[in-house]
């Protein structure tokens, strides 16, 4: 260890070591599983700062597994988006393991069925470390390949943890989950065979210097983006993403619809503007811009019908995704410096807002025992600090100023009327007030008090269970002021020392 | 050449027989085996690519290793998958006594 | 930072921490949040009237804050945003005072006057704005947090009318914000530097820069409810009666107002529109908003309702003062009448919660004979009417006259005709509820008499009306002296060189 200095690129195996390790010791150890999981989030959260330094000081960097170098060995990547997805998946890893904390204790206290919920709790942290060590793997891996592997680990342990509260009903979708993940991860392995073939490398890199234009390429992107689309779950191929989200526990909703799905359009995203922009047309920026308009809009009202919190949450997930797509044709309008930013600050804002709302709706189901829209009244005299972060987090979902995604939503829609693309604008218009709408639907009903009902607070009620998500409400709300530093990480990776070695750092 | 297109080919219509099952069948082990044969497909066209005829040069090591990973993971998600069917399996026919319940207290109610 | 920044950022915070405290405190602890909010806006007046000698004696504040290339929040101290500073943080403090005593005994008070106070941060922030985007910033804000006011009783019709207040006031924001993003996008930074663009993209984009200050407009007319964007407001009535007075004279309305005067005067700049040729457009929707408000009032029975109507009405003298923008009376007309308008309406309001909340009085019809049982709070009522009605020495005279000579100044004989239409109209619904509880004979008991004391009704509830009520007798007398609204409203019209 003593080769660790603060220049070497082998700190960014941390982040998917670190996970794997504190997963394996949760699942061996029955006890004490939260401490070592809190401490691999916490260790986690210290390296991707440490990698931020790193790029901010070094540039982007490389780091060859075992010294092979590409083709043939597998090579790690930090750069400036890699980076931020990472930091985001830290912040956020480490509230939901704060909330889940607090949701599993408070459940287990609940004694006719403290055993199936410490159970619950026992397969949740070795999973969820898992699913952790999966995704910061997905976002610094430069192999086409091992990409394929972290897909497949994610889905595996998403699908697990989706099937985690056994009810029926989640079950079944978890089931339907656990399909939909594998058909996306086989056609996206059907494209890399492709790519293969056409190219003969599997490195990002190196596909990039080829910059390809066959009609093999053409087929590989086309069968990965069809396969990455459905992990993303872009209308139409949203319909799994609803049950499976708002059947599951609610640590476990945070984590899906704040992380998983994000994994998967970063990949998307990398592919269709780094590695093969040369074979992406016109037509099909549009088409994925139609495409995220209709799950705008659509989510958006599907979200206004329904009747239960949770529900309503999953929905605003696939409206709020339509957002990201929105950015296709949109993203090359104003030269490169752009071309992440308006993703990159959705995510973000997106990711913490939408896991502080999980933690919501999961604090009202524990307090109130159900989460029927038209019966969450009263809440606020009992829960205010989670009626508050509720609030926050509509706030930041809405795209109001200050939050991240006004940020984003004044780019949408500066550079739509700069390219004289003014629907998209219209679209990104109509559904800030849609979200309005179903935003404080919920919000009205929780402000109600009813008369003469005097709630009495349950007990062991953990501060665990209402801080994390009023903390990330707070982060998405305030992002839209802190704007500069992201966009400076971003705009990190092409400095001088970076070009002199290319490869990283000796 | 004709080879690998002959086998690609073959691996390309298993992939696409197991998609129809997939989206046509509703039973929970007919889509596991499908998602199995899909994978099979994609695993046949990847053996096929890596094909050199004897004393044609070296053989590509790369795409054997990928099928391997590939039928690791398959096998893995295979099992969970059946596991996870038969607690659907379970849980449906809990969901058939559960609505058999409540026919039959609706009956009551009517009566 | 220099100390004008600090300045700036702690007129802001003298209310945003008591506000933030307020919401942790135990709702039991009455006396320290009374404190805590005296304290706070009386510190925000004595913070304000500092700003304003310094402002007058030619310095200028300004703090900014570049988020993206493009979005740069900017807090400005100018004559301008002086005065509507002052307006609210002054009117404020009688509205806190007022709202003590009117929710005595009532629920969730930490909560309203968490939101009341960070309402009026808000407020404040919108006065300090100095760009659309942070205009817009505070505006959506605003929104947010007087929605729970809105909805503070909890029952099914004020969820309806905060439902309604929502919807229409975050459609507008979302019209508001598409026009600042293409406003951008063709002239660049939206700073209020006083002059507007420059004339040359006048030339170049006449059309879109017309599409866009209609867009703007409405955008801002949600609030300031011009005609046909005012359907909220006569629901918003169902808030408790402090709330009502913050929205009508203070908060929201008057956000709108300012904005418009923003847009007219800052964003484009007098030059531009009159080259562009919208004016008329702003004169015939604010005369439309001016006549229709007066019609619609004369029908209510419902005191506040009919209160809410007369706001739209007089709200509206504000954008045809705007609409007039060439000739320095109207301005001053329009502009003085942002200060007057709201002396006048809090009043008024104040008065009707007194009536409410001492005697159970909603109506119009149940107000005979109500003078002789609360004489100084009819008192109060009487000269905020008068003044309504614009009978001199009221500051509401002071207004029509500034505005009538800039009509006549420029020619616009129409002016006068509105101005005398509509002082007519304002006669007709406000003279009648006057005769009736001067003159009327009490019939039968009160509604709900709810208070007997001492005083006619709680001294905490009498006293801001009856301040209010002086200060728009008192600033109509001295108008022309050094220290009034009008002498300030000179000032800025000065500082813009008009």
């Amino acid at each position: 260890m003593i080769f660790l200095h603060a220049d070497t690129p082998a700190w960014m195996l941390f982040p998917i070591v670190l996970p794997l390790i504190a997963g394996l010791l949760c699942f061996l150890f029955s006890r004490r599983t939260f401490v070592i999981a809190l401490a691999a989030v916490l260790a986690n959260f210290l390296v991707v700062c440490l990698l931020i330094y790193q790029l901010l000081v070094f540039g982007s960097m490389r780091c060859h597994m075992g010294g092979w170098q590409p083709p043939l060995g597998i090579s790690l990547r930090t750069d400036g988006p890699a980076l931020l997805m990472l930091l985001m998946t830290a912040v956020t890893g480490l509230a939901i393991t704060l909330y889940a904390r607090g949701y599993f204790s408070y459940r287990i206290f609940d004694p006719p069925r403290a055993g199936r919920h410490q159970r619950q709790q026992r397969f949740f942290w070795p999973l969820w470390m898992l699913l952790l060590a999966g995704l910061n793997g997905l976002f610094l891996s430069n192999d086409i390949f091992n990409i394929y592997v972290t897909l497949e680990l994610i889905g595996i342990s998403a699908a697990s943890l989706a099937a985690l509260s056994g009810k029926p009903a989640s079950q079944l979708a978890s089931f339907r989950y656990l399909l939909i993940s594998l058909l996306g991860s086989l056609t996206y392995l059907l494209g890399i065979v492709f790519l293969y073939r056409s190219c003969g490398v599997l490195d990002l890199d190196l596909l990039q210097n080829l910059s390809n234009n066959g009609p093999g390429v053409r087929a590989a992107l086309a069968l990965m983006s069809v396969g990455l689309l459905l992990k993303t779950a872009l209308f139409p191929l949203h319909f799994w993403l609803p049950p499976a989200h708002a059947n599951a526990l609610a640590p476990v909703s945070a984590i899906l619809s704040a992380l998983v799905v994000k994994g998967s359009f970063y990949l998307l995203f990398r592919f269709w503007f780094e590695i093969f922009p040369s074979t992406i047309t016109t037509p099909a920026l549009n088409f994925m811009g139609t495409l995220g308009a209709a799950a705008i809009l659509w989510g958006a009202i599907q979200a206004m019908r329904q009747h239960r919190l949770k529900l309503m949450v999953a929905y605003s997930t696939v409206s709020q995704l339509g957002y990201l797509f929105i950015a296709f044709p949109l993203a090359r309008v104003d030269g490169s410096a752009q071309l992440w930013s308006i993703v990159i600050f959705m995510a973000l804002a997106h990711s913490c807002a939408k896991s502080a709302m999980f933690m919501v709706a999961g604090t009202v189901f524990l307090h109130l025992g159900h989460d029927r829209i038209k019966d969450l009244s009263g809440v606020r005299a009992t829960l205010p600090i989670t009626v508050f972060a509720y609030g926050i987090a509509g706030v930041s979902l809405m795209g109001l100023p200050p939050s991240g995604a006004f940020i984003a939503k004044w780019m949408l829609l500066s550079s739509s009327l700069a390219s004289s693309q003014w629907w998209w604008a219209l679209v990104v218009m109509s559904g800030s007030l849609l979200a309005m709408i179903y935003v404080f639907r919920v919000m009205s009903r929780f402000f109600v008090i009813p008369e003469g009902v005097s709630f009495i607070r349950p007990a062991p009620f953990s501060p665990l269970l209402e801080w994390p998500a009023l903390a990330l409400a707070l982060i998405s709300l305030f992002l839209g002021l802190v704007a500069p530093w992201p966009l400076h990480i971003l705009s990190q990776g092409s400095t001088a020392l970076a070009q002199s070695f290319p490869g990283g750092l000796p | 050449m004709i080879t690998t297109l002959l086998y690609s080919l073959t691996g390309l219509i298993l992939f696409a027989m197991g998609l129809f099952t997939l989206i046509v069948h509703s039973h929970p082990l007919r889509k596991i085996l499908a998602v199995n044969v899909m994978s099979t497909g994609v695993f046949l066209i990847l053996v096929a690519t890596a094909y050199t005829p004897l004393g044609q040069g070296e053989i590509d090591p790369v795409p054997h290793a990928m099928v391997l990973t590939g039928i690791v993971v398959s096998v893995s998600i295979t099992a969970l998958a059946l596991i996870l069917a038969c607690r659907v399996q379970e849980t449906s026919n809990l969901d058939l006594l559960e609505k058999s319940k409540q026919s039959k207290a609706r009956k009551e109610s009517g009566a | 930072m220099t100390w004008g920044q600090w300045l700036l950022v702690s007129i802001l915070l003298s209310s945003f921490l008591p506000g933030i405290i307020i919401f942790a405190l135990p709702e039991e602890k009455h006396h320290l949040r009374t404190i805590l909010n005296l304290c706070g806006s009386t510190l925000k007046i004595a913070l304000i009237l500092i700003m304003d000698t310094w402002i007058y004696l030619g310095h200028s504040f300004e703090i900014r804050m570049v988020i993206i290339p493009g979005v740069e929040l900017l807090l400005n101290g100018d004559p301008l945003s002086a005065l509507f500073a002052t307006l609210s943080s002054v009117l404020w403090l009688l509205t806190t005072v007022y709202a003590v005593g009117y929710l005595e005994e009532s629920p969730n008070r930490s909560h309203f006057f968490g939101y009341f106070s960070l309402c009026v941060t808000v407020t404040i922030g919108i006065a300090l704005a100095g760009n659309l985007v942070t205009f817009l910033l505070f505006y959506e804000m605003l929104t947010l947090t007087t929605y729970p006011l809105v909805i503070h009783r909890g029952t099914e019709k004020s969820l309806r009318a905060g439902r309604n207040y929502l919807i229409y006031a975050f459609s507008g924001g979302a019209v508001f914000l598409f026009a600042v993003v293409w406003l951008q996008a063709v002239v660049g930074p939206t700073d209020f530097s006083g002059a507007g663009f420059s004339p040359s993209f006048v030339d170049t984009h006449s059309t879109v820069l017309v599409l866009i200050f209609i867009l703007l407009i409405i955008g801002v007319g949600v609030k300031a409810a011009l005609v046909p964007l005012h359907g909220w407001l006569p629901q918003a009535m169902v808030a408790p009666a402090p709330v009502s007075a913050l929205l009508h004279a203070v908060a929201v309305v008057k956000a709108g107002a300012f904005g418009i005067i923003r847009i007219v005067l800052d964003v484009y700049g007098a030059q531009n529109l009159l080259l562009l040729g919208v004016l008329p457009l702003l004169a015939g929707v604010a005369t439309i908003t001016i006549l229709y408000g007066s019609v619609r009032a004369l029908q209510q029975d419902g005191l506040k309702r009919r209160l809410a109507f007369s706001t739209i009405s007089q709200v509206s003298y504000i954008a045809l003062g705007m609409s007039l923008v060439d000739q320095p009376l109207a301005l001053i007309g329009g502009l003085v009448h942002l200060v007057h308008q709201g002396l006048m309406k809090i009043t008024l309001f104040f008065c009707a919660g007194n009536l409410a909340e001492t005697l159970g009085i909603h109506r119009i019809s149940e107000m005979s004979g109500v003078a002789r049982r609360m004489p100084l709070t009819m008192a109060a009522f009487s000269i905020g009417a008068f003044g309504m009605i614009g009978i001199p020495p009221t500051v509401g005279f002071v207004s029509k006259w500034y505005l009538g000579l800039g009509g006549l100044a420029a020619g616009n004989w129409w002016v006068v005709l509105v101005l005398a239409v509509s002082s007519l109209l304002n006669a007709c619904y406000f003279l009648p509820i006057l005769t009736k509880a001067w003159f009327g004979k009490q019939q039968g008991p009160w509604p709900e008499e709810l208070y007997v004391g001492r005083f006619e009704t709680r001294l905490m509830l009498l006293v801001p009306p009856l301040v209010t009520a002086f200060i728009v007798m008192a600033a109509g007398v001295v108008a022309n002296a050094q220290i009034s609204p009008l002498a300030w409203v000179r000032f800025i019209v000065r500082e813009y060189g008009l």
